[in-house]
């Protein structure tokens, strides 16, 4: 039935304030789209009072037939002229009193560029404000319930915790080994390079292993789970938030925070030591690979650590990998459940859930090496 | 013309893996027609729906659209094919980074060489007949269900299809809107001769509506029964079919 526009369309001026439009043949939307620019900009210019469209020879009109017919009304009745349809067959008749609008919704007004901008600025700062006070709040909460379950330790669910902390931490190892392995390897290449001309290479096994035990190490596997995890937790909650599954764990008397956030802070907490420790472990070996590949021989560079790192280092490093875990977890879990509704607020939530993890751990570093300092560590 | 079959199904076995949902199903819609696909929650209706539209391969059969296999259809016939359809999903389906207008809008703008006046004219007309004009730049998330089931409609409209295919149009509807909804499905079918394919278990909309039905059942995995919906109403002799009509439970219809 898609046979190539079909339609006829006449328009003469009868006088000067009158016209009559002949349209005849198939009205549809192939002939329609070849007609219409003609027959409105047609009758537009004319600026007659009194129209006449004559259709009795239309064999077939769908809704793009009537749409046309319903323009010009519409044009007619802009400028205060008058239109009469003639002839149209009682069953297309019967779909211009379906379709027929007599006027066009208009898209609502948004404020003024200036006015958007204020606006914007405002809501920015009132919803940072907000989001920091959610957010201690929300720590708040997870720090009492953690340590009540401390106390009670058979009320967390365990089942869930070790199936997050698979998924969380044990499949996450290929990539935080990879990633330190990479990271140790270029680190050391990059100073390698500068170091020799002082003759001083062997030292680069110094600056790589205090570098990744007290900075690296942690914040990178921070950086991996925040993105791997962080966001799968945000998008996990906020999918249950959607689907109004955590209503039903409220209506039935379950609390939210012990029942979804609880594992997944556990989970997380105790999977970022281990990655951190395996980062590092594969980052050293990227280390000896370039020392070898500079004739320098392992049992150098096993000295060379030996002196440079020591104990307090590597668990000073690992320490803050705890914060880190409960952070990232805290976080993904609290935009998680922040979802609000509409088809991208799920994604929107893993991104806010990556973009303040990050955020966190920096920051926590941050206080972290200030702490250290006056510790002496 | 009005006894023209535009679709036709023949020997159709659809299943998913090794579990078959559907066994040598044979069936003809006329066009113009409002037909009605009926059964059980679970009995295969949706899936069938899924196979006419050309959505999944069956097992086994043909399903044929105005002459054409939408099965082994592909490139420029296949895309003549779907133009002659329109779908509206059971929970909308509508695309939730537009707005109701745009969704409507979409295919036009895709499919057809309209002015961009025209294509708005159309779609809200195409609003405006199932009620919603007023929620032209709503997006999907800020409407009810029900809304967004007469907006997925308004979009199954836009192209105007030779066939509708309805997927539980009128469930989870209020009675009003419902009446309309139905209203709207002869309206098309008298003057457009568009042909609709229901899928659902709304026994007053079936009645007000439906010229002809075919019954699924869970258990035979077949269409079961076939005729008017009146006729099988106070004539089957197959007891599932005179409960669903009659809205009786199985133990019920012993005494």
């Amino acid at each position: 039935m898609d046979d190539e526009g079909k339609a006829s369309f006449d328009f003469r001026l009868e006088g000067d304030a009158a016209a009559r439009l002949v349209l005849g043949g198939r009205l549809d939307r192939n002939a329609v789209a070849a007609i219409w620019p003609e027959a409105t900009s047609k009758l537009r210019r004319s600026r007659v009072q009194q129209a006449v469209v004559q259709a009795g020879d239309v064999t077939y009109c769908d809704g793009a037939g009537i749409a046309l017919l319903v323009e010009l009304k519409r044009i007619q009745a802009a400028r205060g002229g008058h239109i009469q349809v003639e002839g149209l067959a009682d069953r297309f008749g019967q779909l211009m009193t379906l379709f027929e609008t007599d006027h066009l919704t208009k898209p609502p007004k948004g404020p003024g560029l200036a006015n958007r901008f204020v606006h914007d600025v405002g809501r920015q700062a009132i919803e940072a404000a907000r989001s920091c006070v959610e957010l201690t709040s929300f720590v708040g909460e997870i720090v009492a319930k953690l340590l009540k379950t401390a106390l009670r330790p058979h009320s967390l669910r365990w089942r869930d915790t070790f199936v997050i902390a698979e998924k969380a931490g044990a499949n996450a190892v290929a990539i935080t080994a990879l990633l330190g392995f990479l990271i140790g390897l270029i680190l050391a290449f990059q100073s390698a390079v500068a170091m020799r001309k002082f003759g001083a290479e062997v030292f680069v096994a110094d600056l790589v292993v205090i570098s990744l035990f007290r900075e690296l190490g942690p914040l990178i596997t921070a950086f991996i789970l925040a993105s791997r995890s962080g966001s799968a937790f945000a998008a996990e909650l906020g999918t249950m938030k959607v689907n109004e599954e955590v209503d039903a764990l409220v209506t039935m008397g379950l609390d939210p925070v012990s029942f979804l956030v609880l594992p997944r802070t556990v989970a997380a907490i105790c999977a970022i030591p281990l990655l951190t420790v395996f980062n590092e472990f594969f980052g050293l070996v990227g280390c000896a690979l370039v020392l070898r590949w500079m004739d320098i021989p392992l049992a150098t560079f096993f000295e060379r650590i030996k002196e440079a790192a020591t104990l307090t280092d590597f668990f000073g490093g690992l320490v803050k990998t705890f914060v880190f875990g409960a952070l990232i977890a805290g976080i993904g879990c609290l935009r998680g459940l922040q979802t609000r509704t509409g088809p991208s607020a799920v994604g929107d939530s893993a991104t806010r859930a990556v973009v303040s993890g990050i955020v966190a751990i920096v920051v926590a570093d941050g206080v972290f090496a200030v702490v250290y300092y006056f510790l002496g560590i | 013309m009005a006894d023209r079959p535009i679709i036709e199904v023949k020997d159709l076995t659809a299943g998913y893996g090794d579990t078959v949902i559907l066994e040598d199903v044979n069936f003809e819609v006329r066009t113009g027609e409002v037909f009605a696909i009926l059964g059980g929650s679970g009995c295969g209706k949706s899936t069938l729906l899924k196979h006419l539209i050309g959505l999944r391969r069956p097992v086994q059969g043909s399903v044929l659209i105005d002459g054409t296999d939408i099965i082994t259809a592909d490139g420029a016939e296949r895309l003549a094919l779907l133009k002659k359809i329109g779908v509206s999903y059971q929970s909308g389906a509508l695309f939730g980074s537009m707005d109701l207008l745009e969704n409507v809008t979409l295919a036009l703008e895709e499919l057809t060489d309209l002015p961009a006046d025209a294509i708005e004219a159309i779609a809200q007309m195409k609003l405006k007949a199932v009620g919603l004009q007023d929620a032209a730049y709503k997006m999907p998330s800020e409407l009810s269900g029900g809304m967004r089931k007469r907006a997925a409609i308004a979009r199954a409209l836009a192209l105007d299809p030779e066939i509708l295919f309805l997927d539980e149009p009128s469930a989870g509807l209020d009675p009003v809107t419902a009446v309309q909804l139905d209203r709207l499905i002869l309206e098309l079918s008298e003057s457009l001769e568009i042909t609709s394919v229901l899928v659902t278990h709304e026994l007053p909309s079936i009645f007000a509506v439906a010229d002809r039905v075919i019954m699924l059942d869970k258990e035979a995995r077949a269409v079961i029964a076939a005729g008017t919906p009146q006729e099988l109403r106070d004539h089957s002799d197959i007891p599932a079919v005179r409960q669903f009509f009659n809205r009786q439970a199985p133990d019920d219809a012993k005494g």
